[in-house]
């Protein structure tokens, strides 16, 4: 299976932006060679600002050119970007809807062994919360590049998380990227499993295994967290009857918590939430640390059935 | 000896302080302390340094104000309404429900209002990236930016001195309203935030020193401002509640608005130098 890192197509994305829209702007904090906004700065330097290790000050100086008429991406860890500047976030670029792409890479476990101080498990949740703002989290490397174009020309703000490490392909080359739109992966009608990230791909492999023991899925790659596609939701679960949400970061706030509160109010029926269960991560190679934070398609696969358990009985 | 210029200035300033007093007794709540002090300067700014344009805020050339004291909304609500980019009538919705004017300032609602503020630290950071716009596009226009001195506790403010000074935004001034007086009173009680002119100084920034509620000497600190490439910083000694007399120099004044009988001393006092 091929493997991509997502940060390395965002910077071949904003490679292709710096060629073909003179009014995008890169900032970065001290991270550029790690976030690969530098692929940026080799084609357009004098459109890329950086900030030092000041990520408040660099979502203030974001919306100022933001507020100049500039498309404007602003990147770092994921935990610096969404939390260091969560409040300048809030009042300088998201309350005047102004068009700022906060982009972060090394999001989640998969950061491995520089710990959970460089582990962002909550960024989904913290950025949802605030209004006016878009979440994006794609699958792999490919919807990561597609997305990068696709927020580009979207006026308004947003932020998206990529992982650091390689990660498997799902889809091909030339995918193209729709804000708000969710992708129904396979079909099924026993569960659904609804995937965000690098968790799409083990929902795949889980329900290729389930499909061997007679159960199948829906997989749905939710690469839009807000606004959330809660007609693909609703679609595949009045089919299904029972929900399975996997995501690399926090149960609560994030993917899972989105689609609980919609289905709660809308369609109750049978959960389970993969993700860090209220903890922070710790140091050590991303695959002990999906195994020991339950996220593998194994633990998938659990969840799978005991979702279809809790439905069978209800309907007895 | 004061110019004909400065006497026109000053009654506007003091047309200012007459609707921030009106303003926020209707309200019932606000900041009038430091919009007071504060309102020489932007009468300055909008009466005569500035170029804009009311009837076209987005017009692409015009000088941008940055408001980073957020709180003190109502003296630049005044001076937009005053400049004509909406009916001064509309002063008197401040604060209240369904209306564009906020308690701090909202970039979207208000014809005129550039970044929405309020949140203190803030909006130095904001004027660097319109000045940094202005310098990438090579064009004329100056960024203003008013900070309160309590303000200057806050770290983000550092960061942005940093920035502008790396960048070289030479088109970019901020002033710092040192009216002495915060929330929880002295600033130099609360957090010293002395030597600050030294301390922009190392942040290699040109650094002016007037007293701010002399018109005259604002207009001349500008000019010498203009005359380098360097960012520039105009610490203005000020008095909070300058005008109103039972306001001048009381932090009590900070977030609340007159009582009715302080009211009418406050307007009695204010008409007789409009």
């Amino acid at each position: 299976m091929t493997k991509l890192a997502q940060r390395n197509y965002y910077g071949k994305a904003l490679a292709k932006l710096a060629e073909t829209n003179p009014d995008v702007v890169v900032l970065d904090a001290d991270l550029a060679g790690s976030t690969k906004t530098s692929e940026f700065r080799k084609v357009a330097p004098e459109r890329f600002v950086e900030v030092g290790i000041a990520e408040q000050d660099m979502i203030g100086v974001a919306a100022g050119l933001a507020a100049s008429g500039k498309t404007v991406f602003a990147s770092t860890f994921a935990v610096f970007a969404s939390g260091r500047c969560w409040e300048q976030i809030r009042l300088a670029m998201a309350y005047p809807r102004l068009n700022v792409k906060v982009v972060s890479t090394h999001c989640g476990i998969s950061v491995g062994p520089d710990g959970a101080s460089h582990q962002a498990l909550e960024d989904l949740a913290i950025m949802r919360a605030i209004p006016n703002m878009t979440v994006i989290s794609p699958a792999d490397a490919y919807e990561a590049y597609a997305a990068t174009l696709a927020i580009a020309d979207y006026n308004g703000p947003v932020y998206m998380r990529l992982g650091r490490a390689d990660m498997p392909v799902i889809f091909d080359e030339d995918v193209k990227f729709e804000i708000g739109k969710a992708r129904l992966l396979r079909s099924g009608s026993d569960v659904t499993l609804i995937g965000t990230g690098q968790m799409v791909s083990l929902c795949l492999d889980a329900a290729e295994a389930l499909e061997k023991e007679g159960i199948s899925a829906d997989v749905i790659d939710m690469s839009t967290i807000k606004p959330l596609d809660i007609d693909a939701i609703y679609e595949s679960v009045t089919k299904t009857g029972c929900v399975v949400t996997a995501e690399e970061h926090s149960v609560i706030g994030g993917l899972g918590s989105a689609v609980s509160e919609f289905l709660s109010e809308n369609f109750p029926c049978p959960l389970t939430r993969i993700g860090t269960r209220d903890t922070f991560g710790e140091s050590g190679e991303p695959d002990e640390l999906f195994k020991k934070y339950g996220l593998t398609a194994e633990d998938i696969i659990e969840a799978a059935k005991r979702s279809i358990t809790k439905k069978k009985e209800r309907e007895q | 000896m004061a110019t004909e210029l400065s006497i026109k200035l000053q009654k506007k300033a003091n047309l200012l302080r007459y609707h921030v007093i009106e303003m926020t007794t209707a309200a019932g709540s606000g900041h009038p302390g430091g919009s007071l002090s504060a309102a020489d300067l932007v009468a300055t700014l909008y009466f005569e340094v500035m170029n804009h344009d009311p009837k076209n805020p987005q017009w692409a050339d015009r000088d941008r104000f940055v408001l980073s004291k957020g709180h003190v909304a109502p003296v630049l609500y005044a001076a937009l309404a005053e400049s004509g980019y909406f009916p001064v009538e509309d002063l008197l919705s401040l604060r209240k429900i369904g209306s564009k004017l906020q308690g701090h300032p909202v970039r979207g609602k208000v014809p005129g209002v550039e970044m929405s503020t309020g949140s203190l630290g803030q909006g130095l950071s904001m004027a660097c990236g319109i000045a940094l716009a202005g310098k990438m596009d090579s064009k004329d226009y100056w960024t203003y930016c008013l900070l309160g001195d309590g303000e200057m506790q806050s770290g983000q403010n550092w960061e942005a001195a940093m920035f502008a000074s790396q960048y070289g935004l030479g088109k970019l001034i901020a002033f710092v309203d040192r009216n002495g007086l915060q929330i929880e009173g002295d600033t130099e009680k609360v957090m010293s935030i002395e030597p600050l002119a030294d301390k922009w100084l190392s942040f290699g920034w040109d650094v002016y020193e007037v007293d701010g509620h002399n018109i005259d000497h604002i207009l001349g600190a500008i000019s010498q401002a203009k005359t380098t490439d360097s960012p520039s910083v105009i610490i203005m000694r000020t008095v909070k509640g300058k005008g109103v007399s039972f306001m001048e120099n009381n932090a009590g004044f900070h977030g609340r608005a007159c009582k009715p009988e302080e009211y009418e001393r406050a307007i009695k006092e204010l008409k007789e130098v409009l």
